[in-house]
């Protein structure tokens, strides 16, 4: 990956974010700034998987396994 | 009798002559015992029957082709030649090559191997690693120009492109290919940044999987930290691999598909975010405009609202009573008005008429010259007790 954020943890966070936005005790600023965050992640993950080429990686065999 | 004498090494020699030329090939059926591999690398073991039995050799470099690893009470067949070693007296099969008597023989050593392993806990449930549902880099144990390696790859592709894979190119079939697996095995273990092994290869006979088998891939992948995934072929059912493995996959392309999330799935799962999110906030809103609304509804806050009502509409009747009580006085005033003037008005007339003076009219105009006067027409004189009309 690209830039250092795991992917995973990315999605985790955004999913975080969707389920306190849901709860109901959410005080509307608290409420617009994890709308604000959510957007950003989102946006972040789609560009993520459209940039997203895979990488190979060919490591040397072990010859003295003959 | 000229019977001839031998030392012991001549006569021996003979053997050995005699011997070595009349089974200088030789194929032998029969069954393994004491079998033992050298640490040299030879192999050092007897073959027999219910009647007889054999002693073997086979060196390092031919038994590395022998694709399975022999075990006491296997049926084998073995191609040879008869060698006698002097100092010993013994003779024995210098055994080039080795296979299984049958198929059979195969599935009964698959059998205890897998009995074996099972019973000290190799296939353990509780033991089974969870794969990391993004892994961001995965371990590849297996030829990198085979036909497993390009379904890898493309299936990688499509599904979840985000991820690398790292290939260790693997001998998997043929000598030496199980100890190449369970070396390559360790080596990504020795690595820190590999989330998820996958090993395997595609489809083959029972033979060409066989390395699948083997003790020594099944203890390399129970020792893995590194969750493996275990993709050989699909020619038979079960490796011991597989059972070993913390995930079996039937093929290459499944193991991959097993391995990764879908990229679509993904794209469907942040979209869903995302709408979750803007109805999330939507709610928010419209509960807070709602509460805003049910505040101001308040009976309390209706209070100052009628009380200026209330005030209103005393400052209205108030107003309209000051307006015609006004209204009233300037009527009064003007009607008092008109009649005093009319008594003024009256009043001076009257008083010059008493002394004597008439006053002329005519087309209710006041005459005041002579020639305003149209002697033709009707007019008045008005005296102080009467008008009198002229020309009538």
């Amino acid at each position: 990956m690209s830039k250092k954020e795991k992917f995973e943890e990315l999605l985790k966070r955004l999913q975080e974010i969707s389920e306190q936005l849901e709860s109901e005790d959410l005080g509307l600023d608290k409420a617009v700034k994890l709308y604000e965050e959510g957007i950003k992640l989102s946006k972040l993950c789609h560009q993520k998987l459209e940039a997203a080429e895979l990488k190979i990686n060919e490591l040397k065999s072990d010859v003295t396994a003959k | 009798m000229n019977e001839a004498i031998f030392t012991v090494s001549e006569i021996t020699g003979q053997i050995k002559l005699t011997l070595e030329e009349n089974f200088a090939q030789v194929v032998v059926i029969g069954e393994l015992s004491n079998f033992k591999a050298h640490y040299s690398g030879h192999w050092y073991f007897t073959l027999k029957d219910d009647k007889a039995q054999i002693n073997c050799t086979m060196w390092k470099g031919v038994n590395s082709y022998v694709f399975f690893t022999p075990e006491d009470g296997m049926k084998v067949v073995v191609k040879g030649r008869l060698s006698v070693y002097p100092p010993r007296g013994s003779y024995q099969i210098d055994v080039r090559s080795m296979q299984p008597a049958g198929r059979g023989e195969l599935q009964e050593a698959f059998e205890r191997l897998k009995q074996r392993l099972a019973a000290e806990g190799l296939f353990d449930d509780e033991l089974k690693k969870p794969l990391p549902s993004f892994p961001e880099k995965i371990g590849i144990v297996t030829p990198s120009d085979g036909a497993a390696f390009r379904d890898l790859v493309s299936v990688a592709e499509r599904r979840f492109p985000l991820v690398e894979l790292i290939i260790r190119p693997t001998k998997v079939q043929g000598e030496g290919a199980a100890k190449d697996i369970a070396d390559a095995i360790a080596e990504f273990n020795n690595r820190s940044d590999i989330d998820l092994l996958i090993a395997g290869r595609g489809g083959g006979s029972l033979e060409d999987l066989w390395a699948f088998n083997e003790e020594e891939v099944a203890r390399a992948i129970f020792d893995s930290h590194i969750p493996v995934i275990s993709a050989v072929g699909h020619e038979i059912d079960y490796t011991i691999s597989d059972f070993v493995a913390d995930l079996r996959a039937p093929t290459p392309t499944a193991a991959m598909e097993l391995a990764t999330p879908n990229y679509v799935d993904i794209i469907n799962f942040i979209l869903e975010i995302d709408s979750n999110l803007y109805r999330a906030l939507e709610d928010k809103l419209s509960h807070n405009r709602t509460l805003i609304e049910s505040i101001l509804s308040n009976y309390a806050f209706k209070i100052p609202e009628n009380l200026i009502a209330l005030n209103k509409q005393t400052l209205d009747n108030s107003v309209y009573q000051i307006n015609s009580h006004l209204n009233f006085l300037l009527k009064e005033n003007k009607n008092q008005l008109v009649l005093i003037d009319k008594i003024l008005d009256s009043f001076d007339v009257n008083k010059t008429l008493k002394r004597g003076f008439s006053l002329v009219k005519q087309d209710d105009r006041i005459i005041r010259k002579s020639n305003e006067l149209d002697k033709m027409k009707v007019f008045s004189i008005r005296f102080i007790d009467n008008e009198v009309k002229i020309n009538e």
